[in-house]
């Protein structure tokens, strides 16, 4: 058999997993792979920071259900890729990364560019590979593609030394996976199944509580089907937002520290919570031992782990949620039949009542200063909805979950778990990478776009025409707003600048469109402008009120019985 | 805090001891004893963890989770064969010499180094029989200790059924 280089190995393993695009940054140690990448089918889209690449491969992965892949070199090429495989790992989104090593003859001996990479990224991936042997790529890649696209989904990093690269090996094509450790379940136990379906119709106050899982799953029809074959009310997380429509009759929300009101009451009050693919997360429970008192769980996960780490569950249901959902529903019409679904009629309507009580609302001022939710709410008429949204980490993201109405799955993405601002651009760049056809927006702070806002150049010199709103209240508005709430506003660091950076001078610097608007009589018309442009990216500035806060509000390790609706509520 | 006993059987792979202890440090686990070593299939090996902690259920989780894990098992107290061994160095002098010897082989300890004023004993045991041991020494003076963490298998499965029925 002829033999390949190792450089030659990887790329051809990324072909036969389907890889179509790549980000990356070379270096050193990597240079053997970009030259093979020379030759290769695969685009591969320059970065300016690893992050970025890293984050565009996690956006990549959310919009298309497909692994995004980033390259990086050895040393500070692998630790900047930090930050997005922990953010990755937590919100539990395919993604492999290539990085190569320094050559195994110099490991751990203090080399030019070297980092213990394999140590440095196990605890943020779902597992990690150090390569050391040309004929040991193909498998290393492809175990990698395999554990990050199943099961659980998450990062995977491959580590490759220089030497392995350069190397040569014979190429038999993927390598048969050797993982006696992983079987993931993905079948629920019928048992469980049917214990699951008793409890619910003894049930008088059952909550559907949908989580990303349901996504990565692509359990969305799945889902709808089963909320209304039993007329369950059902609450969005974060992560899950878009998973049912929000314009569904059934659909509450999102629950949590600004979930909507009724959302986050109705799981309060539940005697039965069915958690499909959620993790009790801090964000949704508030101080868990005050969570939701009265209420039973079913709990459906991939990964066991989940079940039972934060509230006990009456029947934990270890499997795929799409799978399971479609067990759960044929058990529910052999039990009901011809049955029409339970009514819950009490129930709905004091939740009709707690929704007509409790909307969410915002006031603007004809005179200013511009609302973020005005704006997004005019972006959502004006696009009818039909985009992705993209959102950075703070108030922005809030508000945005809060007033996109999602109609479809993976038209949300955002950093969930870790919480990580500077995500919007990047994300929304490997999104748009990926959905070249759809409309990405990515909606940002103004403290978020100055962490990774060279992407832009990115984007711009690759032909990848996002859209970029900046809501600029020339603050780290959550920040303030805790400070404002909880720290006698005594605001420690948080204020920005509404002028520097100039935002529109600097898109149009880094060859995007910049507009700006300030008073609320122009965030249509830049909205309008903005939408219009094709050829480029563009950056629409909005300048906000610093004074904004976004309510609903549970305060951290608060409980969800003190829900705080407005500023009056304090 | 109850202690736990847990054997976990994974790939025989580099890096794998890092991954269990890493993990245990990211779940704020608390290792008490951590033992690994080869098993009868070269590509397996079995790591004995006591592990300090209320419930076991997350530990044993967190450790399937981990891709190169093929088998956790928690032994309840007594179920398993329990050992470990321990080297410890006490002061001898010529005029008590006699006395701490005749004292250590009452618990089948060894002598395996003796220096002019000190002995060195090597026990292997259950944990009970080494602390009771490291207890009776300590009158004597210990210069020195050291233990192997301990290791344990499951009884024969046959052999339990026998002494359940009996």
């Amino acid at each position: 058999m002829t033999t390949i280089t190792g450089a030659e190995i990887l790329m051809r393993s990324l072909e036969l997993e389907g890889v179509d695009v790549v980000f990356g940054l070379p270096g050193g140690a990597i240079l053997k792979a970009y030259d093979s990448l020379y030759d290769s089918s695969i685009r591969h889209v320059l970065v300016r920071h690893e992050q970025g690449g890293g984050h565009m491969a996690s956006g990549y992965a959310h919009a298309t259900g497909r692994v995004g892949v980033t390259f990086a070199t050895s040393g500070p090429g692998a630790t900047n890729l930090v930050t997005p495989l922990a953010d990755a790992y937590m919100d539990s989104i395919p993604v492999v990364a290539i990085t190569a090593q320094v050559a195994s003859t110099s490991i751990g001996l203090d080399a030019f560019q070297e980092a213990h990479t394999w140590g440095i990224s196990m605890p943020c991936t779902k597992h990690n590979y150090l390569v050391t042997e040309p004929d040991e790529i193909a498998a290393a890649v492809h175990e990698a593609f395999h554990l990050a696209s199943t099961g659980r989904p998450g990062p995977v990093l491959v580590d490759i030394t220089k030497d392995a690269l350069t190397g040569t090996a014979a190429f038999g094509g993927r390598k048969i996976i050797d993982l006696p450790g992983y079987k993931p379940s993905v079948k629920g136990h019928p048992k469980q199944v049917k214990a699951a379906v008793d409890l619910i119709l003894e049930s008088s106050r059952p909550v559907l509580y949908a989580g990303g899982g349901t996504i990565r799953a692509g359990a969305s029809e799945e889902l709808v089907k089963f909320a209304e074959r039993l007329n369950l009310p059902v609450v969005t997380t974060l992560m899950a937002r878009g998973t049912i429509p929000d314009s569904h009759p059934n659909t509450l929300g999102m629950p949590g520290m600004h979930g909507v009101y009724t959302a986050s009451t109705a799981m309060q009050k539940s005697d039965l919570l069915i958690n499909i693919g959620a993790r009790f997360d801090d964000r949704v429970t508030g101080d868990p031992d005050f969570f939701a008192p009265d209420a039973a769980v079913i709990h459906v996960d991939v990964d066991p782990a989940e079940i039972g780490k934060i509230r006990e569950a009456q029947v934990p249901i270890v499997g795929d949620a799409k799978v399971v959902l479609g067990q759960l529903l044929t058990q529910v019409n052999k039990r009901l039949g011809d049955q029409p679904a339970p009514e819950w009629t009490e129930w709905w309507s004091t939740l009709r009542g707690w929704q007509e009580a409790h909307p969410l609302g915002y006031v603007q001022d004809p005179d200013g200063p511009i609302q973020q939710q005005h704006v997004i709410s005019e972006l959502h008429r004006l696009t009818s909805g039909d985009a992705i949204v993209v959102a950075g980490v703070g108030q922005h993201q809030m508000w945005a979950s809060q007033f996109w109405g999602f109609e479809r799955p993976n038209t949300w993405i955002n950093s969930g778990g870790l919480g990580t601002m500077g995500y919007a651009v990047p994300a929304a760049i490997g999104a748009q990478a990926g959905c070249p056809d759809d409309t990405v927006i990515a909606i940002d702070g103004d403290g978020c776009f100055q962490m990774t806002f060279q992407e832009l150049i990115t984007a711009a010199l690759e032909g990848i025409p996002v859209k970029v709103v900046v809501m600029n209240n020339a603050n780290l508005g959550m920040v303030r707003q805790w400070q404002r709430l909880f720290y006698s506003e005594r605001y420690s660091a948080s204020e920005l600048s509404f002028t520097n950076p100039d935002i529109v001078m600097l898109a149009e610097a880094m060859g995007c469109v910049g507009l700006r608007a300030d008073h609320p009589d122009d965030v249509t018309a830049t909205l309008e402008k903005g939408l219009a442009v094709e050829d480029r990216p563009v950056v629409m500035e909005f300048r906000c009120d610093p004074d904004a806060m976004v309510f609903p509000m549970i305060p951290a390790g608060g409980s969800n019985d003190n829900i705080v609706l407005g500023p009056e509520d304090l | 805090m109850p202690q736990h006993l847990i054997s976990v059987t994974v790939e025989n792979k580099p890096g794998v001891l890092a991954r269990v202890s890493s993990m245990f440090a990211r779940r704020d686990f608390n290792i008490h004893s951590l033992t690994v070593g080869p098993t009868e299939d070269p590509t397996r090996s079995r790591m004995t963890v006591v592990v300090d902690g209320p419930v076991m259920e997350q530990v044993v989780k967190q450790l399937y989770k981990l891709v190169n894990t093929i088998k956790v098992s928690e032994h309840a107290p007594g179920e398993a064969i329990e050992r470990e061994i321990m080297l410890i160095r006490v002061n001898a002098d010529p005029q008590r010499r006699s006395e701490i010897v005749e004292a250590a082989t009452l618990f089948g300890a060894e002598a395996v180094d003796v220096g002019p004023s000190t002995v060195t004993f090597q026990v292997v045991g259950e944990p009970e029989q080494l602390a009771n041991f490291h207890e009776l020494m300590k009158t004597y003076g210990i210069v020195s200790l050291v233990k192997s963490g301990r290791i344990a298998m499951a009884r024969d499965a046959k052999n339990q059924k026998q002494q359940r029925s009996a």
